[in-house]
């Protein structure tokens, strides 16, 4: 099919209005935006109850019913305080750094698909961008994300931060290896890098056909969790900005604004994690029941019931892990790197090869 | 559009490199040089390679500018100076650029008519035929190129050790 | 709406050309090292052009390899400029143009 700036969509011989496209693109974006935003504040709090009950202690309950108004109250603290720039560090590359981490986390968002291919006026409505090369822009903006942290450091013009930023670049780095590597046999099941035709494979039988249970990708998937944990920075591998090692390490400088786009950035990259897990591992929308329930409730149900799934998922994955958050130690940086290069890479690989084989001998 | 496009990332691109050469401090031309390639990566978008345009992201953005960065940051050694060879290059080598361009630009403009336009989407290559072709007719220079990274990795990890 | 392919030759030429002029005449090793990177780029754009034009899958097939021995030259030469640091404490080409120490 010829593509033209008049029609849009791959796979598909619909051609659409070109307004038509920006508009509801534009409202896709602003939609899912506000809603992941939401979600990551609610993230905090969930992390904050969740470590505090596995602590034995309530967590934040006074805000609101349950504490859930904690959010706002942390929002409005964070932006009523004294945003301090301290004289020496470097202007420019100090603003630019936070911008660079949250707009990363954020990105990878929008080649998601959150629900079934329900298309109005011709454009894909749970979807904000169908690319044929979806997972590699999530890849991709991932490598990016590595400058909001160096730079952070670097600009901070402080040892403790430069050093705590070295560290985590070299952990991000070396971590995406594992990650890119545990993704391909995925790509090898599906055979095509886009995000619909992965869960397109796996919506064929229920839970049976998901990538960790079908695809027998049960180990990419854990290597994709660990490689995961490193890249978000999250315990056990959070040594480069754990408050007792090297004071807070690359965001020791940042106060108000700034800390909060750092902080949203890390909340934000767990929950675009979660989502490329389950879209890749554990079959995106498709419902674990496959077609043994039948189609009840009219046509606005049936839309909406695989979002249900989806984000049932991920909110899954948010307490695998905070729940890991809460029990585990971390990690040395030695032993870190160590487990990153020594063990996971290798096992990815054997993973890649065992999967080639299995295809090869079995279709 | 398609021209609107190109020409803001072909802008982004020429102003990233007439940055890197103007900027004093190497962190300030590794950003700039940062921004160059990731406007390429926005044209080769254009030019229907959207594996390269991913691939430019990933390995040269993502990875090797990141080493760039790494070591300036590591090695710290500030602004540059002024030295005494700097002069003889500015004389013959300014000159000479301008005369390679010019050249080259040249060559380019007289066959204009002959080369005639693209337009996005007059030739996608998907991941599946450029891998098709990578994998059954290249198969050897592929494999010769992980040699060539195992190599690379001993050579930089002898290089770099301290001497103990 | 479409766009010169001559546009694409001349902005991979002008590239070319700067990172020439980098490479003279900036004095900073790192500066000049990432001057080379900017002249494979800009011969990785010809390619991709080329490729476009002539509707064949090969120059892409070479930027492909282009990209991988750029890595690999970067990883080394940045290897080199450390060990060239330690030894000689300046990233100053014109401090390190003696081969005695």
């Amino acid at each position: 099919m010829r593509a033209s700036p008049e029609s849009f969509g791959s796979g598909n011989d619909t051609h659409v209005n070109i307004l038509i496209f920006v508009l509801l693109s534009l409202l896709k974006v602003a939609v899912v935006t506000v809603i992941f935003l939401t979600a990551v504040a609610y993230t905090v709090l969930l992390e904050r109850k969740l470590v505090g009950r596995i602590q034995n202690r309530w967590g934040p309950s006074r805000v609101g019913p349950f504490g859930l108004l904690q959010p706002l109250a942390d929002g409005l603290k964070l932006f009523l305080k004294e945003d301090l720039m301290p004289t020496a560090v470097f202007r420019p590359l100090f603003i630019l750094a936070p911008i660079i981490a949250l707009s990363c986390a954020l990105i990878s968002i929008g080649v998601i698909p959150f629900g079934e291919n329900i298309r109005w006026h011709g454009v894909d409505m749970f979807q904000i961008a169908d690319v044929n090369i979806g997972l590699l822009v999530i890849l991709g903006v991932t490598s990016i994300g590595v400058y909001g942290i160096a730079l952070s450091g670097w600009s901070s013009n402080n040892k403790y931060s430069l050093l705590g930023s070295l560290r985590s670049s070299a952990q991000m780095v070396s971590y995406e290896l594992a990650l890119g590597l545990s993704v391909i046999g995925v790509v090898l099941r599906t055979g095509s890098l886009r995000l619909r035709d992965i869960v397109n494979v796996q919506n064929t039988h229920g839970i049976l056909s998901w990538n960790f249970f079908g695809g027998f990708q049960f180990v990419a998937f854990f290597i994709y969790l660990c490689a995961a944990f490193a890249e978000t920075n999250r315990t056990p591998f959070d040594l480069p900005e754990a408050e007792s090692e090297l004071t807070a390490g690359y965001h020791t400088e940042y106060s108000s604004m700034k800390f909060a786009m750092f902080f949203m950035a890390e909340y934000a990259n767990m929950i675009t994690v979660g989502c490329v897990a389950t879209v890749l591992f554990l079959g995106g929308w498709s419902s674990p029941f496959g077609n043994l329930i039948p189609a009840v409730g009219g046509p606005v149900v049936q839309a909406l019931l695989p979002v249900f799934w989806f984000v049932l998922k991920v909110f899954c994955f948010l307490f695998l892990y905070i729940w890991v958050r809460g029990t585990l130690p971390r990690f040395r940086y030695d032993q870190l790197m160590g487990f990153g290069w020594k063990y996971l890479l290798p096992i990815a690989i054997v993973n890649v090869l065992a999967t080639s084989l299995a295809l090869a001998f079995h279709g | 559009m398609n021209v609107a496009v190109f020409i803001l990332f072909g802008l982004l691109c020429l102003g990233g490199a007439l940055n890197l050469l103007l900027q004093r401090h190497p962190i300030n031309s590794a950003l700039s040089l940062i921004v160059v390639m990731s406007s390429l990566a926005v044209l080769y978008l254009l030019l229907g390679a959207e594996f390269l345009a991913l691939a430019q992201i990933i390995v040269y953005s993502g990875a090797i500018m990141v080493l760039f960065v790494f070591v300036i940051m590591l090695l710290n050694a500030g602004e540059e100076e002024r030295t005494h060879g700097s002069r003889a290059a500015y004389l013959a080598g300014i000159p000479g650029v301008l005369a390679l361009f010019t050249v080259l630009a040249s060559t380019f403009l007289t066959l204009r008519i002959s080369f005639g336009g693209t337009r996005l989407g007059s030739f996608l290559v998907r991941t599946g035929d450029l891998s098709r072709v990578l994998f059954r007719d290249l198969l050897l220079p592929f494999e010769v190129t992980s040699v060539l990274i195992l190599v690379a990795i001993l050579g930089a990890v002898v290089l770099a050790r301290k001497e103990s | 709406m479409t766009v010169p392919i001559v546009w694409y030759l001349i902005l991979s030429a002008a590239l070319f050309c700067i990172g020439v002029c980098g490479f003279l005449i900036k004095r900073n090793i790192i500066t000049i090292f990432m001057s080379i990177e900017l002249m494979l780029n800009a011969v990785n754009l010809s390619f991709v052009t080329f490729a476009n034009h002539w509707h064949q899958v090969s120059g892409q097939i070479f930027v492909f390899f282009v990209m991988v021995v750029a890595a690999a030259e970067a990883a080394v030469g940045l290897a080199i400029i450390i060990a060239l640091f330690r030894s000689r404490n300046t990233l100053n080409v014109d401090r390190i143009d003696l081969m005695k120490l």
